[in-house]
């Protein structure tokens, strides 16, 4: 796990978007191959400002803006990164990354398969996502499973400035062609120490953020935030809650979360997007499976409802809330 | 120097007297004739239970041999699906491509010490490819290659919105690329009034702002003419272009395909008045440059050398089912190495 605490003296206090610019700056600096592109990333430093600075610092060739089609700039991705490249894309929210999916599917995701590894793909598709910052239509989905869905494409989540930090750096690293998901509630949430020298980060590891021996929560993005307060909440009910990072969605390090259940015995599954066929159904079918033995109750899923993310007034409603989360953990305790 | 008159169909085998180059056209013309002899040869692969389904390059043989030879080691292509002249001359070897065809992700492992070893796979997703071959030209461009990116697709691509934006964003960037669409008149069954209403496909060029040239597809001087111009300029940093072939699917679609529910015999017989092998050999032997005897033996060299493929091919050792795990990741995950086992146990490997 990543620890600030250690080496305080080189740890810098950063939010969430603050660390994925450092990222990208360590990794441009690290590796000319490492290119940028997107919309409204160069000049403006991109509508969160993710890309603030690169442009005056590694100039017009490393730091693209696009004409805007997200498909195009998914497909010159791909191009650039069979011939050598390392680009790593915005696409400005999750919402309009539907028209690059034929590129990550039918290419990005199968290029060194199909071609028997003579070619590559190692590109970063970065995308904001997941609602409750007040955005109009269309820029709060939460659609991950989707791409969880594709073989070799790996779904990369962090949920916090120190795993944005060092899970973009492993993602920029990977040979291999990385969607990383930023949960754009957290961007300016809060400052938390960032070890700027830490080696990056795993891609194929679940975090254990607060270790509990009744039952374990299982989240990841933006929704960490509620399960680590659903923790307290239970804390003070005198129940000893595991709180999991799944951080990397595929491949899905099963070991860790099989490992928590079965000596927890409980699960709660906590994500924003919606309920049916969500990668908590994924997290679920493996406990049933490779936990059967050691649940005392059945696995929860707290979640969206299945219907689109509604219009920012009623997102609220559509979130899972601490209370949700707590109230269906207290639910398996009494199981 | 060659100079494309606007949208004017480029022809050249009517008037090759001021063309000198007669030995790579001769070249051009085996190169077809091996090409013809190697599809038929595939066809009756599939036909016979031994090929998956197959999409023939009949009639295309011009387009795809022209933009065989007149890209330049350094450059990459980008191709569709019908050019297997190209892919040929850039160093796959025949029996891949016959693995392609048979099912086999093997044939797409090109040969690294060619030409081909950059080049991207056959694109089944139509147009798909082209903004691929735009970020390969990007990155032409911005580590300063002298090299140029030829990318190709059929008519029916030209309706999709990966050609526009292709299009459209390598003349902002001013890209070093051509792309070469292959109109022969027919995307499977639907013609290509029913594709654009636009005045030609190099029209196209207008709005993006690049150029677009016309030329006759079953022309191989005429054809070899524009793309060493497009190519060239593309090399010196001068832009991107568009480039119209017209040509005729003499084949059906595929081998899965049957076009006489579609199109009427008569305008397919009317095709073959113009088909680009017949054609160079009249313009050839009218020049004394190809004579009856060199046919003769250039088929049977073709026959020979297609043989070996076919043999190759059908020699060649199945892969092992663990390889369509092996080759998805750099290093396999933990999670698909679990799966990689049980695949390995029950295929009977008592090591798994």
């Amino acid at each position: 796990m990543h620890n600030a605490q250690q080496r305080p003296q080189h740890a810098l206090p950063l939010n969430l978007v603050e660390a994925i610019n450092r990222a990208l700056f360590q990794a441009m600096s690290d590796d000319h191959r490492v290119v940028l592109l997107g919309e409204d990333i160069a000049t403006n430093g991109g509508v969160f400002r993710a890309t603030e600075g690169l442009k005056a610092h590694f100039g017009l060739r490393r730091v693209m803006d696009t004409p805007l089609a997200e498909n195009l700039i998914a497909g010159l991705s791909v191009g650039m990164a069979s011939q050598g490249l390392k680009p790593v894309a915005e696409i400005q929210f999750m919402g309009f990354i539907y028209a690059a999916l034929e590129q990550l599917i039918s290419h990005a995701a199968r290029l060194r398969h199909r071609t028997r590894g003579r070619l590559s793909c190692p590109l970063v598709i970065r995308a904001p996502f997941g609602g409750g910052i007040h955005a109009p239509e269309h820029h709060s989905e939460s659609t991950e499973a989707l791409f969880a869905h594709v073989p070799g494409l790996r779904v990369v989540i962090p949920s916090s400035p120190s795993r944005a930090y060092g899970l973009l750096r492993a993602a920029i690293s990977c040979p291999d062609p990385v969607l990383f998901l930023e949960p754009k509630r957290l961007y300016r949430l809060q400052r938390l120490p960032v070890d700027l020298d830490d080696a990056p980060l795993p891609l194929d590891r679940c975090f254990t953020l607060r270790p509990g021996e009744d039952i374990t929560l299982i989240s990841w993005g933006a929704m960490i935030h509620e399960t680590l307060a659903a923790a307290d909440h239970l804390a003070q009910a005198g129940i000893k809650a595991e709180v999991i990072d799944v951080a990397t969605l595929n491949p899905l390090d099963r070991d860790t979360l099989v490992a928590s259940v079965s000596k927890t015995g409980r699960a709660v599954i906590v994500h924003e997007a919606p309920f049916t066929g969500g990668f908590g159904a994924e997290i679920a079918a493996t406990l049933a499976s490779d936990a059967l033995m050691q649940l005392r109750a059945p696995v929860t899923r707290v979640t969206g409802y299945d219907t689109p993310m509604p219009y920012f007034a009623m997102e609220r409603e559509y979130m899972p809330s601490v209370e949700r989360i707590v109230a269906a953990a207290k639910q398996q305790m009494e199981y | 120097m060659f100079m494309p008159e606007p949208y004017q169909i480029h022809q050249r085998l009517d008037a090759l007297a001021d063309c000198p180059h007669w030995q790579r056209l001769t070249e051009g013309y085996r190169n077809m004739q091996l090409i013809r002899t190697f599809d038929k040869k595939a066809v009756n692969l599939q036909r016979t239970g031994q090929l998956g389904t197959y999409a023939s390059c009949l009639g295309a043989e011009a387009i795809a041999t022209a933009g065989g030879m007149a890209l330049a080691r350094e450059d990459y292509f980008v191709p569709y699906y019908r050019d297997h002249a190209t892919q040929y001359l850039r160093g796959v070897p025949l029996y891949q491509i016959l693995q392609y065809w048979g099912g086999d992700e093997r044939g797409n492992a090109f040969p690294a010490d060619t030409p081909a070893s950059r080049d991207l796979p056959n694109c089944v997703p139509i147009a798909t490819q082209l903004p691929q071959a735009a970020g390969i030209a990007t990155k032409a461009k911005l580590t300063h290659e002298h090299a140029a990116v030829l990318a190709t697709c059929g008519d029916g691509g030209t309706s999709r919105g990966d050609f526009y934006e292709t299009l459209n964003v390598a003349g902002v960037w001013q890209l070093p690329l051509v792309v070469m669409v292959n109109n022969n008149q027919w995307a499977i069954s639907v013609p290509g009034q029913l594709q654009t209403a636009s005045r030609s496909i190099a029209h196209k060029a207008e709005a993006a702002g690049i150029e677009g040239i016309r030329v006759d597809g079953n022309d191989l001087p005429a054809l070899l003419e524009v793309l060493d111009y497009a190519l060239d300029k593309a090399r010196h940093g001068k832009g991107a272009t568009l480039v119209e072939a017209i040509s005729y699917r003499l084949s059906d679609h595929t081998t899965a395909d049957d076009a006489s529910r579609y199109r009427k015999a008569s305008e397919l017989h009317t095709a073959w008045q113009h088909e680009p092998i017949a054609r160079l050999r009249h313009a050839l032997v009218n020049a004394r440059q190809w004579d009856a005897e060199q046919e003769t033996q250039w088929q049977q060299h073709c026959r020979d050398v297609v043989d070996d493929a076919v043999k190759t091919y059908l020699e060649h050792p199945p892969q092992v089912p663990a390889d369509m795990l092996d080759h998805l990741y750099a290093t396999l995950p933990a999670s698909l190495g679990r799966q990689r086992q049980t695949l390995s146990r029950q295929q009977g490997d008592p090591h798994a």
